[in-house]
């Protein structure tokens, strides 16, 4: 059973209110970075909503989850609470981290979360590991890896996924290709038209669907997923889908224009899909806009929350790098304190 | 220290090599955790290149015995994210000097998840892999990189000196549910001692151990040079009184008991197979000074590689790669 089902009216309306979620989030993100509110780096998804939601819909709450630098969507797609998401782009206590990880690093272990990654390519072999828990202790999880067009020219990624397909772990790899390694073209990157042609070298299914339509992604993880938990090992997934803003809030973006991001726009994930349910009658006008209005408020408190929260204490900057402590790093920061060149 | 003691018995030994104490170290954590696995190159049927996994398959079966492909970045990642959903897996890494293909899933992955996520994880991995010069293997098959390691945030260290010390140290690594690297000396596989037999018996990581008292100079020493130092402590016995203590850990670092060592003898040999600059030896004469600066009563010397890689052509070899002579040596400047 997934989590979210796509076959019944409540099931789709609750894809659409995440997808909405993850817009309004990442839309808000955006302003509160450009405003000096949030430090850092921050990468947004918006324009990418279908694959993340379409994706987790199609899993259970069980199933595990590797992320990518551009990780919010799949946190919100995976039932991560705003509130604690925005509290961690902030810096602090509450966060998702302790203030540790950043945009960057959101992870929740107990929803299976296994983390946003700040480097291109490293989801894979984590999930890969996952995936081998699942097997090694008979359980029934899944482990899907999201990955970016650019991670598919990482060595680690082909290493993953060869383990994973050697040993029919309950794996899927879903390449999220929105058409540029960070400045540079997809096909500037790679030699091969659908990033899912890769998916022949290891001997599983591969396919390419159209990222930008929820349903697709969503039938076709939830096919993978079925593979994967019947002992049929990996299937790669390339969702071809755009990114609406650039690598990084702040990217001049001097390699499209705006006519290119239009056309994407017109094909929008969530309009599309919206238009869709009102034709079905699974919700009307009125209904979407008071959706709107309700994760609008839900985004704005978690913005309050998050403002509201508690910074760490510098000193908390020492907890947390090992389960068993060690003496050096309490010496080194005492001494720190004593000079008062730091800490309390 | 940073592992909790058990009460074992250590009143009834056996005689094994150090290749035979790791092996039961494996065997007994595997017996007594169906979480523990092992997984590396041709460690199931094969045995192991250098033969330390030598039955395990037939007593575990491939799923816990796993060979994996060549492929260190892929196994040494899917051992994090394995630790990290609840499986407690040792990772062998055939030769150190392939560390580096795993270096972003040890970098940024193994080392930094827990403190990135504010501690809501741990990471049980363990990761065997062999070191040291002394069989002509060239630059790419007798590295010694345990200080990159060991100077690492997130990643604790070890480098067994005696067959005792490598099964007590390979139970706790195994045990700790933070990432232990565990280092073997290839040609300390032979060495043979008295290994305690109670499947309760662990070492904790963090402590030294004092393996011959003396008064004169304190030999502190890793992996092979414990028994080389052991030797020349033998030699000189009635000339001069040598202490020899197996670091055992290069992090955490037992400063306490080599400042006490010290204060008794005010002199001091560090001496460790791996390049001089910036290592182990480094380390452990700064935390003297920085400690113990008014117990000295001559420079601190060091013994180890002098910065170049291991060669192939055995008067090459011996030349660079540090033994009981280069021991000697260094007591001898200093008593």
């Amino acid at each position: 059973m997934s989590s979210i089902s796509i076959e019944d009216t409540d099931g789709r309306r609750e894809i659409l209110r995440r997808m909405l979620t993850i817009r309004e989030f990442d839309s808000t993100a955006g302003d509160l970075f450009a405003d000096g509110e949030i430090p850092g780096f921050v990468h947004l998804y918006i324009g990418e909503e279908a694959v993340a939601v379409g994706a987790c819909a199609a899993l259970d709450e069980e199933d595990y989850i590797t992320s990518t630098h551009r990780g919010h969507g799949h946190c919100i797609a995976k039932g991560l609470d705003p509130n604690r998401m925005m509290a961690e782009l902030f810096g602090r206590r509450d966060g998702y981290c302790n203030g540790k990880g950043g945009s960057m690093h959101i992870a929740d272990v107990e929803a299976n979360m296994l983390g946003a990654n700040g480097i291109v390519g490293a989801g894979p072999p984590l999930a890969t590991g996952a995936a081998l828990t699942s097997q090694f202790k008979g359980e029934d999880r899944v482990a899907l890896a999201f990955l970016g067009d650019g991670a598919v020219a990482q060595g680690q990624v082909h290493e993953a996924i060869n383990l994973a397909a050697t040993w029919d772990l309950p794996a899927v790899f879903l390449v999220e290709n929105n058409h540029f390694g960070e400045g540079t073209p997809a096909d500037e990157q790679h030699n091969i038209e659908n990033l899912s042609e890769t998916a022949e070298s290891y001997n599983i299914p591969g396919f390419t669907v159209d990222g930008m339509d929820v349903t697709a992604v969503n039938e076709a993880v939830a096919e993978a997923r079925d593979r994967a938990r019947n002992g049929e090992g990996p299937t790669l997934i390339e969702a071809d889908t755009y990114r609406y803003r650039g690598h990084f809030e702040g990217d001049p973006e001097p390699y499209r224009d705006e006519e290119d991001v239009q056309q994407w726009r017109d094909r929008d994930p969530i309009d599309t899909f919206a238009e869709r349910l009102i034709d079905r009658g699974d919700l009307t006008e009125e209904e979407l806009d008071e959706m709107r209005s309700e994760v609008q408020a839900e985004i704005e408190a978690a913005v309050e929350y998050a403002r509201d929260a508690d910074l760490p204490e510098p000193s908390e900057a020492y907890d947390d790098m090992f389960g068993e402590p060690v003496p050096e790093i309490e010496q080194f920061a005492s001494r720190l304190r004593a000079d008062g060149a730091g800490g309390e | 220290m940073s592992t909790k003691p058990e009460t074992a018995s250590t009143d009834r030994t056996e005689t094994l090599t150090v290749r035979e104490a790791i092996r039961a170290a494996l065997r007994e954590e595997m017996e007594q955790d169906e979480d523990v696995f092992v997984m590396g190159e041709d460690v199931g049927k094969f045995g192991g290149v250098l033969d330390v996994t030598d039955g395990l398959f037939e007593q575990f079966g491939g799923e816990r015995v796993r060979d994996t492909p060549i492929s260190e970045a892929g196994f040494v990642g899917a051992g994090v994210g394995a630790a990290a959903t609840g499986s407690r897996p040792v990772v062998e890494v055939m030769f150190s000097d392939f560390l580096g293909v795993a270096g972003e899933q040890i970098m940024n992955q193994m080392s930094k998840m827990r403190y990135m996520f504010g501690g809501k994880i741990e990471m049980p991995v363990t990761v065997r892999t062999t070191e040291g010069g002394g069989m002509g293997a060239a630059s790419q098959h007798s590295g010694t990189p345990h200080t990159w390691f060991a100077h690492f945030p997130g990643l604790k260290a070890v480098t067994p000196g005696t067959p005792a010390a490598a099964k007590g140290l390979l139970k706790s690594a195994i045990r700790s549910n933070d990432p232990v690297f565990f280092f073997e000396n290839k040609m300390m596989y032979e060495q043979s001692g008295e290994v305690p037999t109670d499947p309760g018996y662990t070492l904790p990581i963090g402590e030294a151990s004092v393996e011959r008292e003396g008064e004169d100079v304190t030999v502190v020493a890793t992996q092979r040079l414990v028994g080389e130092s052991l030797d020349v402590a033998d030699d000189l016995a009635g000339e001069t009184s040598v202490e020899v203590i197996d670091l055992r850990s290069l992090y955490p670092l037992d400063t306490d008991t080599l400042a006490d060592s010290i204060r008794k003898t005010g002199r001091m040999v560090v001496a460790d197979e791996s390049p001089l600059s910036y290592g182990v030896h480094a380390e452990v004469i700064t935390r003297m000074v920085e400690n113990e600066f008014f117990s000295l009563d001559a420079p601190l010397q060091r013994v180890g590689v002098p910065d170049t890689h291991i060669p192939f052509s055995t008067p090459l070899e011996d030349e660079v790669v540090p033994d009981g002579d280069d021991v000697r040596d260094a007591i001898s400047q200093v008593v």
